[in-house]
């Protein structure tokens, strides 16, 4: 079957409506996790699903689309969806933050601070930030309707009791607008102090869980703590050895196997365009004349 | 430390004087299909006071127990807590309450008790649920009813599992308490422990009740139970409350007949 | 000097011609035809076709071509090509008393009105590997008989006549579509029945054993099971009527339980129901079972705990491809939180080690 056999980003405009539909809800309630119709999609659940029908639903003609998968555009899901977009809707793509109005992203937050007028959407695999505690979804939506979120700081404080500190380290819960407990998805708690007071849309799609939620700009996000142990993102103690970045989330890559090993941005298009402006780490290739 | 829109309730009613009960039950009922659970049970909890519910097993005191904490939607008739009727209470205020001023102790601490949560964080739950963002005076509190109820504050990291039966009640009375509730509900709190136990438990628990002040509600068919802790007693057969009096009254000189065969086939141990 | 992985692309590519390449096996044997899948795969192109809820024989045979006969790649497929079709419509709901039968058998009636039909069956036969298939042969033929033209009533009807069945009761008139409405809890029967008809058939075959060994038995009978054809019919707003739009093989089970009852009513035998597409009586007696199992809170039976009673259980992990799906994910990159992990579990080492060191030093 041809790619002129579907519709325009895949989905047909029933489907998009419906989406639509349930992130207005979910921008009107920030953080509120909204059921909707996940539909099957021709990649399979837990590979991104719910962020590719969100972006199918939000993209138009116009948009340009960034796809990124544990911050970097060249990992090959992130090529994959891509590549996806390309052959469905036909939209620009870009590698560069800031060109893209519509950035689908995993387990990653890009560096450069997003501006209005962007759209960040998250692929979420299981948007239920209490079911590691409670396995039913008739009792966990109980207790988000309730408010009923004790379990969540008795999760952190046996963490503290047993290893002195907070054991979660991505998918670190948080609380917002004084609300919702919400799954940031598996980001590093690292990025966690991007997602609140944002100016750009963020988007969550869990397909297989047939759940949307989002965050409109500016929404207050907090991360949930206690005042004598505070959240304290975290990243490697180190600089990128590429681009000299001090403040950017790095990926450990192992060199050889004498325990040789470097530390890079995730985030390769961050990464790529201070190396482009000169800037340079440790082990920064020479110039090639 | 509690967030202002945690506070119970709103608008203050009157606080309950040793004038104007704290729990008042009018013709409450519950019906499974055509057979009775409990009917027409009515009377007044004041506070600081114990009343015991005793009965054989199916008399309909643990529904009775059940339908007052809101565990099972009544039938029939009214629940006035503080004046306010429960069963008209929308659930988050009615959650709010029971994990606030109100407490229930299981019979199988199992089922009052996170088994998989240290005893430390068992305790400390009902604070961090309404509020508490300290660790230190979250473990604090901890240590000291830890303390309270007996167990060695050196065994806040372990977990239940690894606590025999009367520690783990000892530990889910503790959880209960740590809020000051006003009313607490125990069902059968002593069964299925060793005598030696059961009176270490007993002693324990009449120490709180008078020093916390609190009002109790006690299911047990333990009549030596009820003597000991309860000021009132009320005596349940088919569902229906047969008789209700002072303890010493209602266990001395039993007006119903079924009563007198109760005390007699009991108290002579 | 290390150079960051690129060309994921260039990758991919060059994957997915490996694959084609080993999809087609050795050049030298002949290719496959979608036609001697679907005459002679027949009930793997069932279980694709009732699993990925579409019935088409031929594209169910192209997938289990594409998927390189793993099934539940080829019902993937078949799932991701049914979502994008146009819906013109809902038909009648299909009349399975009027089933063109080709099997029919009771474990509850030794002789019934209709007769007992064997049909096709695996049943009776010894198995043991038949080395003559592996030579060519001519095409087996089997004894013909005239075809029954007698109507053939469902079995439980006659029990139900007696006031001995509990009484069918009737849903609303449009049940709920699970691929078009999220999943929310407490489903109702006509959900579970539906989640259940396209759920996996190892998973809903497991839940069903778990029940016969005692996690949530229901002493359930088969009382009926048929397999046959029955007509599709739909109404036609411009014509005003419904019309006989095609026919669809399907696979029925009802079984009988253990009664419910009380004082005040008399016992009546309990149901179990399932129908799925295609032959798959496997999967058809084991939704039955499932299904009388998800329905104790109706029948005010106890919940004992059992994992086939627990309808968020059963409905959250009986969908194959949402279930494969997600396993397969952990496939995925995850250089982040793992990177995350390793600072955490680093720094609570470090932290464990200054603490150590302090004791040492006191």
């Amino acid at each position: 079957m041809s790619e002129a056999a579907y519709n325009f980003a895949y989905l047909d405009e029933a489907t998009k409506r419906m989406i639509r539909r349930a992130l207005l809800k979910g921008l009107a309630i920030p953080g509120y996790q909204v059921p909707f119709a996940s539909r099957e999609m021709p990649m399979p659940y837990g590979w991104g699903t719910g962020g590719v029908q969100v972006t199918a639903a939000c993209l138009t003609p116009e948009d340009c689309l960034k796809v990124i998968d544990q911050g970097a555009d060249d990992t090959t899901n992130a090529v994959s969806i891509r590549k996806f977009f390309e052959r469905t809707a036909g939209v620009a793509t870009t590698e560069h933050t800031a060109e893209a109005s519509v950035i689908q992203t995993r387990h990653r937050i890009p560096e450069q601070a997003l501006t209005e007028g962007q759209i960040l959407v998250y692929q979420v695999p299981i948007p239920e930030p209490l079911r590691f505690l409670e396995p039913r979804e008739s009792e966990t939506r109980r207790m988000h309707a309730l408010e009923e979120y004790g379990l969540m700081h008795v999760k952190l404080y046996e963490d503290i009791a047993r290893h002195g500190a907070i054991a979660t380290s991505y998918a670190y819960p948080v609380k917002v607008e004084g609300r919702y407990v919400m799954d940031p998805s598996p980001i590093p708690k690292f990025d966690n102090p991007k997602l609140g007071g944002n100016a750009a849309i963020q988007l969550f799609g869990a397909g297989r869980e047939q759940r949307i939620y989002a965050l409109p700009p500016y929404t207050q996000v907090v991360s949930l703590d206690f005042e004598d142990h505070p959240f304290e993102p975290s990243k490697a103690d180190h600089d990128c050895d590429l681009c000299g970045a001090a403040q950017s989330y790095l990926d450990e890559v192992i060199t050889d196997d004498r325990g040789g090993r470097m530390f890079i941005c995730s985030d390769t298009d961050f990464c790529a365009s201070r190396r482009a402006d000169g800037l340079r780490g440790r082990l920064s290739p020479e110039e090639a004349a | 430390m509690m967030g202002s829109h945690m506070t119970f309730p709103a608008e203050t009613p009157p606080l309950a004087t040793p004038e104007t009960p704290l729990l008042r039950v009018e013709g409450l009922g519950k019906f499974y299909g055509a057979r009775i659970g409990c009917a027409d049970v009515c009377f007044d909890l004041f506070p600081g006071e114990v009343l015991g519910i005793v009965g054989e097993s199916g008399s309909g005191k643990s529904t009775l127990l059940s339908c007052l904490a809101g565990f099972l939607e009544a039938d029939a008739g009214r629940v006035l807590y503080r004046g306010r009727d429960i069963r008209a209470m929308a659930e988050p205020e009615r959650r709010m309450l029971s994990r606030t001023e109100w407490a229930f102790v299981h019979q199988n601490p199992r089922d009052g008790l996170r088994m998989g949560v240290s005893a430390g964080g068992n305790v400390g739950e009902r604070l961090m649920a309404v509020g508490a963002r300290n660790y230190g005076s979250i473990r604090d509190t901890a240590t000291d009813w830890l303390g309270r109820v007996e167990i060695a504050p050196e065994r806040i990291d372990d977990r239940p599992r690894q606590f025999s039966g009367g520690m783990q009640q000892r530990l889910q009375i503790a959880r209960n308490l740590v809020t000051g509730p006003r009313l607490v509900f125990m069902d059968e709190p002593t069964g299925g422990l060793d005598v030696s136990v059961q009176a270490r438990l007993l002693d324990l628990l009449r120490g709180l009740v008078r020093d916390m002040g609190l009002s109790v509600i006690i299911v047990t068919h333990d009549l030596a139970v009820a003597r000991l802790l309860a000021d009132r007693l009320m005596v349940m057969k088919d569902g229906h409350v047969i008789e209700q009096g002072l303890t010493d009254q209602v266990l001395d000189d039993p007006q119903a007949a079924y009563t007198q065969l109760l005390v007699s086939s009991v108290l002579q141990v | 000097m290390y150079v960051a992985t690129k060309g994921g692309e260039r990758a991919i590519e060059a994957a997915h011609q490996w694959l084609a390449e080993a999809r087609r096996g050795d050049p030298a044997v002949p290719e496959l035809s979608i036609a001697q899948i679907r005459e002679q795969m027949t009930l793997a192109v069932n279980r694709v076709m009732a699993e990925g809820s579409l019935y088409d024989p031929d594209l169910a045979a192209l997938a289990i071509k594409q998927a390189r006969g793993d099934l539940i790649e080829a019902i993937f497929l078949i799932r991701a090509y049914r979502t994008t079709l146009p819906r013109f419509g809902g038909a009648l709901p299909v009349e399975t008393d009027e089933m063109a039968v080709t099997r029919r058998i009771s474990a509850t009636f030794k002789d019934v009105p209709g007769g007992q039909v064997l049909g096709p069956t695996f049943d009776y036969t010894h198995r043991l590997l038949d080395f003559a298939l592996m030579a060519d042969g001519d095409a087996p033929q089997a004894a013909r008989k005239p075809a029954e033209t007698q109507p053939v009533p469902h079995i439980l009807q006659l029990l139900d006549r007696d006031g001995l069945m509990e009484p069918l009761t009737q849903g609303e008139a449009t049940p709920p579509d699970l691929t078009r409405e999220p999943l929310e809890m407490p489903a109702d029967r006509p959900l579970r029945l539906q989640a259940l008809a396209r759920g996996d058939e190892g998973f809903v075959l497991s839940m069903a054993y778990s029940t016969q060994r005692g996690y949530g038995r229901t002493h359930a009978f088969v009382g009926e099971l048929r397999i046959g054809t029955c007509a599709v019919e739909m109404e036609i707003p411009e014509l005003g009527f419904a019309v006989e739009i095609g026919e669809i093989e399907l696979t029925e089970c009802e079984t009988v339980n253990q009664f419910t009852g009380s004082k005040t009513e008399p016992a009546q035998f309990t149901r179990g129901y399932g129908l799925v597409m295609g032959q798959s009586e496997r999967k058809a007696i084991s939704m039955s079972l499932v299904d009388r199992a998800l329905r104790w809170d109706e029948l005010g039976e106890e919940n004992t705990g059992a994992p086939a009673q627990d309808a968020e259980f059963v409905l959250y992990h009986c969908d194959n491809i949402q279930a494969t799906g997600f396993l397969e994910h952990i496939k995925l990159p995850h250089y982040v939180d793992f990177q995350s992990e390793l600072e955490l579990i680093r720094k609570l080492r470090r932290d464990a080690g200054a603490e150590t060191c302090k004791e040492a030093a006191e």
